[in-house]
């Protein structure tokens, strides 16, 4: 029998496979995958600020919710810097995110080393969020990510009907009275989303991959949008759970990079399929 | 001084070279609009170095530079391979290969069991300067000791070799690079091997990010590479300026990164240090934001 809190981690995981899966296939249409990778090492500096303002006010320092709060706000601070500095028309979007993805996250590293001096010991779980560890996470934790990739599914296909006119003729739907930057503006958010919900159990560095691989593999089996949606949703949801079971049994093998080797997974398979 | 010698003198050395070479790479890859495959090529090279490692046995320079350079290789391959096999767009085949390749690399890391002899993940994710130390060092003389020097930490040397090589490589292909920067085009009409060219400069981009990866770690040798590069970019419109600013700007964030962290809050009396590699690209990217906040680019 699959204990509670196992059991609980792993529909955690699934739900944000399924989430990542979802909002992941908008995001690669419309080409914006790649900033999912700037707001996650974005979220760090948050993540980090957001415990050592829970230490300084006697808080508990692994409660979840507080810590993804700190985490949204920096990786929302994050694609705020990305696109002022796109903006100079200086610097490329992929410099920027560069940057942003680089500066942020280095700036948690060093809050990193200042929890590290601290007593109570929060920094162990806190480098938990770098590369994502299942098997630490506690049932409420698996609770609150688990709630907010639900949050996103639900969102997701809530604006799937503005989503796809979004990702395939923006220029009709703004005349038939789409308004493209809300849109956009709600798919960005949406991705932020999933990034932190994804942080404890995937990791900030490889849940980009997370984001990219089940969209680019359902892709490649089904041309149109509802059945690569679906497929995107299936694939993510079991490459989550597969991923946290694998690193569950292996130790030190980090949740993320597990995840992401099943995707890979199911992404080599499909491209096989297709060529055969 | 014999402390600082001791302590700081190695770390601080490795950081300006690596903050050297990044800056000079970086500027060909802002140029180039290749800032992605500098963040893909960092992440990608994990499981060479892993791999070297773990077939020698040692942390020695060549074998992990092979194997970085064999991942480099093979993941610039299978990037041009997928946008054609998959028809994904570039950003998404680069993110595809590049993740999967580190999560490999992390992976490998505790197969191998690598981590029990000194590169682990911590070492990758946030570079481990302070672990570089000269304890041979005894005063300013050891400066000009042949023998002392030959004991200053293997990573300096790697560090030392990659950056003379790089730089040796820049200047005597300073005009074909120049051209491959703003007419790729009439490069190929004139016979220039373009698609030789990239070669190396991804198989530079390999080196560096491994020698530098040993000072500060994977993740933050995309900052060195693209953070001092975007600055010039916004501070001049000049070519020379840019590829040399850029490297004069890469090893003067490192350096004062480095003081910041350590050296100088312990002179001023204060017991707390951060991790030096973080300072240096925190600064990286204040130094970002303060080249655009100037302004400069609006008058140019």
């Amino acid at each position: 029998m699959i204990a509670h809190n196992t059991l609980v981690v792993l529909l955690g995981c699934a739900a944000l496979g399924v989430a990542a899966g979802a909002v992941g296939c908008f995001a690669l249409l419309r080409g914006r995958a790649l900033l999912a990778d700037a707001m996650g090492h974005a979220a760090l500096p948050g993540v980090v600020g957001a415990a050592l303002i829970g230490a300084w006010f006697g808080t508990d320092p692994r409660a979840l919710p507080p810590l993804l709060i700190g985490g949204a706000i920096a990786g929302a601070l994050g694609l705020w810097a990305v696109q002022a500095l796109a903006a100079t028309g200086r610097i490329r979007q992929d410099a920027a995110i560069g940057v942003v993805l680089a500066s942020f996250y280095a700036l948690g590293v060093v809050g990193l080393s200042v929890v590290q001096a601290m007593p109570a010991g929060a920094q162990a779980g806190l480098s938990h969020f770098i590369l994502g560890q299942a098997a630490t996470m506690r049932t409420e934790d698996a609770w609150a990510a688990g709630l907010l990739a639900m949050f996103c599914v639900v969102a997701t296909v809530a604006l799937f009907p503005r989503f796809r006119a979004l990702c395939f003729d923006a220029e009709f739907a703004a005349l038939q009275g789409l308004n493209i930057r809300v849109t956009d503006a709600a798919l960005m958010g949406l991705i932020l989303l999933v990034c932190i919900a994804g942080l404890p159990a995937v990791g900030l560095v490889l849940v980009v991959a997370l984001l990219v691989l089940p969209a680019a593999t359902a892709r490649l089996l089904n041309q149109r949008l509802p059945g690569m949606l679906a497929a995107s949703c299936a694939i993510g949801g079991v490459s989550g759970v597969l991923g946290a079971l694998i690193s569950a049994g292996h130790e030190g093998w980090p949740t993320g990079a597990a995840v992401v080797l099943v995707g890979t997974a199911f992404f080599v398979a499909a491209l096989l399929v297709r060529r055969a | 001084m014999t402390a600082f010698l001791q302590l700081d003198f190695a770390p601080l050395l490795a950081a300006m070279l690596a903050g050297a070479t990044c800056g000079l790479l970086g500027s060909f890859l802002v140029l180039r609009r290749e800032a992605l495959l500098g963040d893909a090529i960092t992440h990608a090279v994990l499981p060479g170095i892993v791999l070297g490692f773990a077939v020698t046995g040692a942390r020695a320079g060549a074998p992990m530079l092979l194997g970085a350079a064999i991942a480099a290789l093979l993941a610039s391959w299978l990037i041009t391979w997928l946008r054609r096999a998959a028809r994904l767009e570039g950003a998404a085949a680069t993110g595809i290969v590049f993740t999967s390749f580190f999560a490999a690399g992390l992976v490998l890391l505790e197969a191998t069991g690598a981590r029990s002899v000194d590169l682990d993940v911590d070492c990758v994710l946030f570079g481990q300067m302070e672990t570089l130390l000269w304890p041979q060092a005894e005063g300013i003389a050891s400066l000009f000791d042949a023998t002392a020097l030959a004991a200053l930490p293997r990573a300096v040397f790697l560090l030392a070799g990659v950056g003379a090589l790089i730089a040796v490589t820049t200047a005597l292909l300073w005009q074909p690079l120049k051209l491959l920067c703003f007419d790729p085009a009439y490069a190929v009409s004139l016979g220039l091997p373009v698609r030789r060219l990239d070669v190396v400069l991804n198989l530079m981009l390999a080196a560096a990010a491994v020698a530098a990866f040993e000072a500060v770690g994977s993740i933050l040798v995309v900052a060195l590479l693209v953070a001092p590069a975007s600055a010039m970019r916004l501070l001049t419109n000049r070519y020379n300026t840019q590829i040399l600013g850029g490297a004069a700007l890469g090893a003067a964030v490192a350096a004062l990164g480095y003081m910041l962290a350590g050296p100088l809050p312990a002179a001023l009396g204060s017991a707390h240090a951060v991790n030096a590699a973080g300072m240096i690209g925190v600064l990286s990217g204040l130094l970002v934001a303060a080249a655009a906040f100037s302004g400069r680019w609006r008058r140019a």
